[in-house]
């Protein structure tokens, strides 16, 4: 009986890896990190899939701290971080001989949402960082009901936690902030708590804007009040929480990986940006990302027919 | 007297109630997966890859996956918990060493499956360098089903009668003899049932697989025992807290968890169904 | 002949070996948590580690902070609730099975108790997400029902069929005459069994508690999802909350390798490791000690 079983089984085994390895895709790019990107990155990983079978792109969230760890461990090949790399992640990267290089994909408006029923529409820069301070607890204090605020936000591993901290708040969330994992689970909790205030990507707003209230945000007290939606204002800076969406490589890109990089920042990739709710890259780093790429990004989206011939490893 | 019998009546009807509660948890879980997974269930769905981000398409990586890391594991615990379990019943005596690896069983079925999965990612990923991959993945479940095939193990052997082993003893075979010839063929199916359900919650664990090469997606099948997986249990994970759009995919997640029980179950039921089998042949 | 006794040597060492492999597994899990954690403790003061209640391991405008007090509250508001739960239901129904119910309905309900078991953490944990949170929600009026109520309710339905099945073993093993000599004298069933029966297989009804606690406490899928995930000291049970697994299996994925973070969760991982240990050992040493009384 026992030799029977095990046959059965090492034939099921066997068929099962001649199975795996007939279905695996020549080149592989794994891209892992922050769950603001995750969305866009992966419209953009299939529509490239199609126009290149061979190449098997898999993008996972966890965000953007687990992305660059993943980088430093040598885990991935493509990091998305919706914030910069720390200085003692540079250090630990280095120690391990991983030389992290930013490329910007997209630009990102951080959306402060609270629910429809909330008659605070708008707020400054400094009472987003009072109330994620813990400072401001009442939603009285900044003009609306007598009612504890419930703090909504990330995870420490999230770029998104990180940002709002570093820049928005300047300071440590108050301990009563609840972790959520994601950006659509912000949306979920905003949607049914009337005392709740969250923040997520701008692209997660737009989907939401019927069902959660998107804040318009000032700058200071002095300055007007701007939403996340339109272009000039986001441009322009006066609409003031923006920053740029990371992708974090080791070293200089090189082989599908670049390929990949190239078809994101074409024509046709920052139109995937737009449609997917972000703003597509701007000028300045534009420039820059040419220079971490070491090639010019104005030739059209990479051919699947004729490969680029200035590809060094391929 | 009368008070007496009210307050049994009572007290049947509380430990009626205790029961019924028990039942009802397990109906009320199997009916709500069943009832809204069964729709999701299809051909496709159990062989197609995920698709746009993991909001349509099947989960074929993750049955994969969840298979391919379950036969490491069966690979594993299987021999090490037989091997165990033979010397604890055929070779130890009552002594303080036999106790003291009774003890380490005892002790290692209640550590914590997360526990596992931090020494899984020491012992596997770092110190031997395999990487998060199926083999660390399935070695690290093999560790934690352990003390439960050796119980199991334990138990086949014990159902053998004495005068088995006795026999060919008598007739001048050494103990290994005797345990080759005269016990493994009897123990051997008994052991196979009961690690079947040690499996089964192997395959249905988490926790263990996390750090040691569950993956979030990966758009094809694993290459080689050396590459990461998607796996069942990890899926309906990332499918109702960690994917960017949880209520879209809940109808996935239902699908995913139904596909889980059934598995589990199934496997659970292979194993009722060997044992009553095997008992019906011992009792002709 | 010498032959076969030196190949009969060599086997019989093999299988000891395979016997001592658990031992060394034990003590090699033991030792790498030992081991890696270490690190942690030069720069974390233990003071700070086990009696702070903030966990902050990434501040920027504070010192990185490593307190585990507001876990280890988590942890234990939320094995402490399951038990709470389901030690009366699971008594009573083992109760019930040993003693009531006739066989029909054992040989029916004793299975599906046991496939309760079968059930995976995550599954579970995922209805704590669709089923039981949003009914926590409604009843209490919150905004979601992510927290240690949730928790606690689904911890009980795993802990459950252990400690059916253990106390009735419990109660089964109570001898015969105990029963026919309360019922002898007058006693109903019920008054035989609450006072009977149930004192003289409490230990053993305490020692399936105690294993049940410590499955609790080392759960990780289900409070991972249904808790809601807070790091902040909780103060009641409709408080989310995140206990030490939860911490583990958040943060371990996100870490770099070997970075005081890093090594700090393998420290929470050792004091969930030696707060396991104990209970079991001491479920153990309950049982024994029952089942020496009891022959």
């Amino acid at each position: 009986m026992a030799p029977r079983y095990a046959r059965v089984m090492a034939m099921a085994f066997a068929a099962f890896l001649a199975a795996s390895i007939a279905m695996a895709a020549d080149e592989m790019v794994q891209i892992k990190g922050s769950d603001t990107l995750i969305n866009m990155v992966q419209r953009l990983a299939e529509v490239y899939m199609e126009k290149r079978p061979s190449t098997a792109i898999a993008v996972t969230g966890g965000g953007s701290g687990t992305g660059i760890a993943a980088l430093i461990n040598r885990k991935c090949d493509i990091a998305n971080a919706s914030r910069t790399i720390k200085p003692k992640e540079v250090m630990d990267a280095n120690s391990k001989g991983v030389d992290p290089k930013r490329i910007v994909v997209a630009i990102d408006a951080l959306s402060i949402v609270t629910n429809t029923s909330n008659p605070v529409k708008k707020l400054t820069i400094a009472q987003i960082g009072k109330i994620y301070k813990g400072e401001i607890t009442n939603w009285k204090e900044v003009g609306g009901n007598d009612a504890r605020i419930a703090l909504y936000g990330r995870q420490s591993n999230s770029g998104t936690y990180d940002f709002m901290k570093e820049v928005v708040m300047e300071g440590e969330y108050s301990p009563s902030l609840k972790s959520m994992n994601g950006n659509a689970q912000i949306v979920e909790a905003i949607k049914q708590d009337a005392t709740g205030i969250g923040y997520v990507g701008v692209g997660y707003a737009r989907d939401a804007a019927g069902s959660v209230n998107v804040v318009k945000v000032a700058k200071d007290h002095s300055a007007g009040y701007f939403g996340p939606f339109n272009v000039a204002d986001v441009k322009s800076g006066r609409y003031p929480i923006t920053r740029p969406l990371n992708q974090y490589v080791n070293g200089a890109p090189s082989g599908a990986a670049k390929r990949f990089l190239m078809f994101e920042l074409s024509d046709e990739g920052q139109s995937i940006v737009e449609k997917e709710g972000f703003f597509p890259v701007p000028d300045e780093y534009r420039k820059y990302n040419e220079s971490t790429l070491g090639s010019s990004l104005g030739f059209p989206a990479d051919n699947p027919e004729s490969r680029d011939p200035n590809e060094g490893a391929g | 007297m009368k008070l007496k019998n009210v307050t049994q009546a009572a007290g049947f009807l509380f430990l009626r109630i205790c029961v019924t509660a028990a039942i009802l948890a397990l109906v009320v879980i199997l009916a709500d997966i069943v009832t809204k997974g069964i729709g999701v269930i299809s051909w496709e769905f159990l062989t197609t890859m995920p698709k746009n981000g993991m909001t349509q398409g099947g989960i074929l990586p993750a049955i994969v996956g969840t298979f391919l890391v379950t036969v490491i594991t069966a690979l594993l615990a299987i021999p090490l918990g037989m091997g165990c379990a033979i010397y604890l019943n055929e070779y130890a005596s009552d002594t303080k060493l036999t106790r003291l690896i009774r003890m380490s069983i005892r002790n290692l079925s209640g550590v914590p499956s997360i526990v596992y999965g931090l020494f899984g990612v020491i012992l596997f990923v770092q110190l031997m360098n395999l990487g998060t991959c199926v083999l660390s993945a399935g070695m690290t479940l093999g560790l934690m089903t352990l003390p439960w095939t050796i119980t199991a193990s334990e138990e086949a052997l014990k159902n053998v009668p004495r005068s088995y082993r006795e026999g060919a003893l008598a007739l001048g075979a050494t103990k290994w003899q005797t345990i080759r010839t005269n016990v493994l063929p009897y123990a051997i199916p008994g052991m196979l049932t009961g690690t079947i359900l040690g499996l089964s919650r192997a395959a249905g664990e988490t926790a263990p697989i996390l750090f040691t090469g569950a993956a979030f997606y990966l758009p094809f099948l694993p290459k080689s025992l050396f590459s990461q997986f998607m796996a069942l249990p990890y899926h309906l994970y990332v499918m109702s807290t960690q994917h960017h759009a949880i209520s879209k995919v809940r109808p996935i997640a239902y699908g995913t968890a139904l596909v889980l029980i059934t598995m589990v179950f199934a496997m659970n039921l292979v194993a009722v169904i060997a044992r009553y089998r095997l008992r019906k042949i011992k009792m002709e | 002949m010498a032959r076969h006794a030196h190949k009969e040597k060599l086997i019989h060492g093999l299988f000891l070996l395979n016997g001592l492999l658990v031992v060394f597994l034990l003590a090699g899990i033991f030792a790498v948590l030992v081991k890696t954690s270490i690190p942690a403790f030069r720069e974390i003061p233990l003071g700070q580690f086990l009696f702070s209640s903030v966990w902050n391991p990434t501040a920027t405008f504070t010192k990185p902070s490593y307190g585990i007090l507001a876990m280890l509250v988590s942890t234990f508001m939320v094995s402490v609730g399951a038990l709470a739960i389901a030690i009366p239901i699971g008594v009573g129904a083992a109760a019930y099975l040993s003693d009531v119910a006739n066989r029909h309905v054992r040989e029916i309900a004793k299975p599906i108790v046991e496939i309760l078991a079968g059930i995976p953490s995550v599954v579970i944990g995922f209805l704590g997400i669709v089923l039981v949170g949003p009914m926590i929600a409604r009843i209490f009026g919150l905004p979601n029902g992510l927290n240690a109520l949730n928790g606690a309710i689904l911890l009980a339905v795993m802990a459950l069929p252990t400690i059916v099945s253990l106390s009735e073993d419990a109660l089964k093993s109570v001898p015969r005459s105990f029963q026919e000599a309360s019922l002898a004298l007058g006693a109903t069933h019920w008054q035989t069994l609450v006072k009977v029966k149930i004192p003289a297989a409490l230990s053993g009804i305490i020692a399936a508690c105690m294993l049940g606690m410590g499955r609790a406490v080392g759960e990780t899928m289900t409070v991972l999802m249904a808790t809601g995930c807070s790091i902040k000291m909780p103060a009641s049970f409709l408080d989310s909350v995140q206990t030490m697994t939860a911490t583990i299996a958040i943060e371990l994925g996100e870490v770099p390798y070997n970075t005081t973070h890093y090594y700090a969760l393998f420290g929470i991982g050792l004091v969930l490791f030696i707060i396991t240990f104990f209970v079991n050992m001491a479920s153990d040493i309950i049982l024994h000690k029952y089942q020496r009384v009891m022959k």
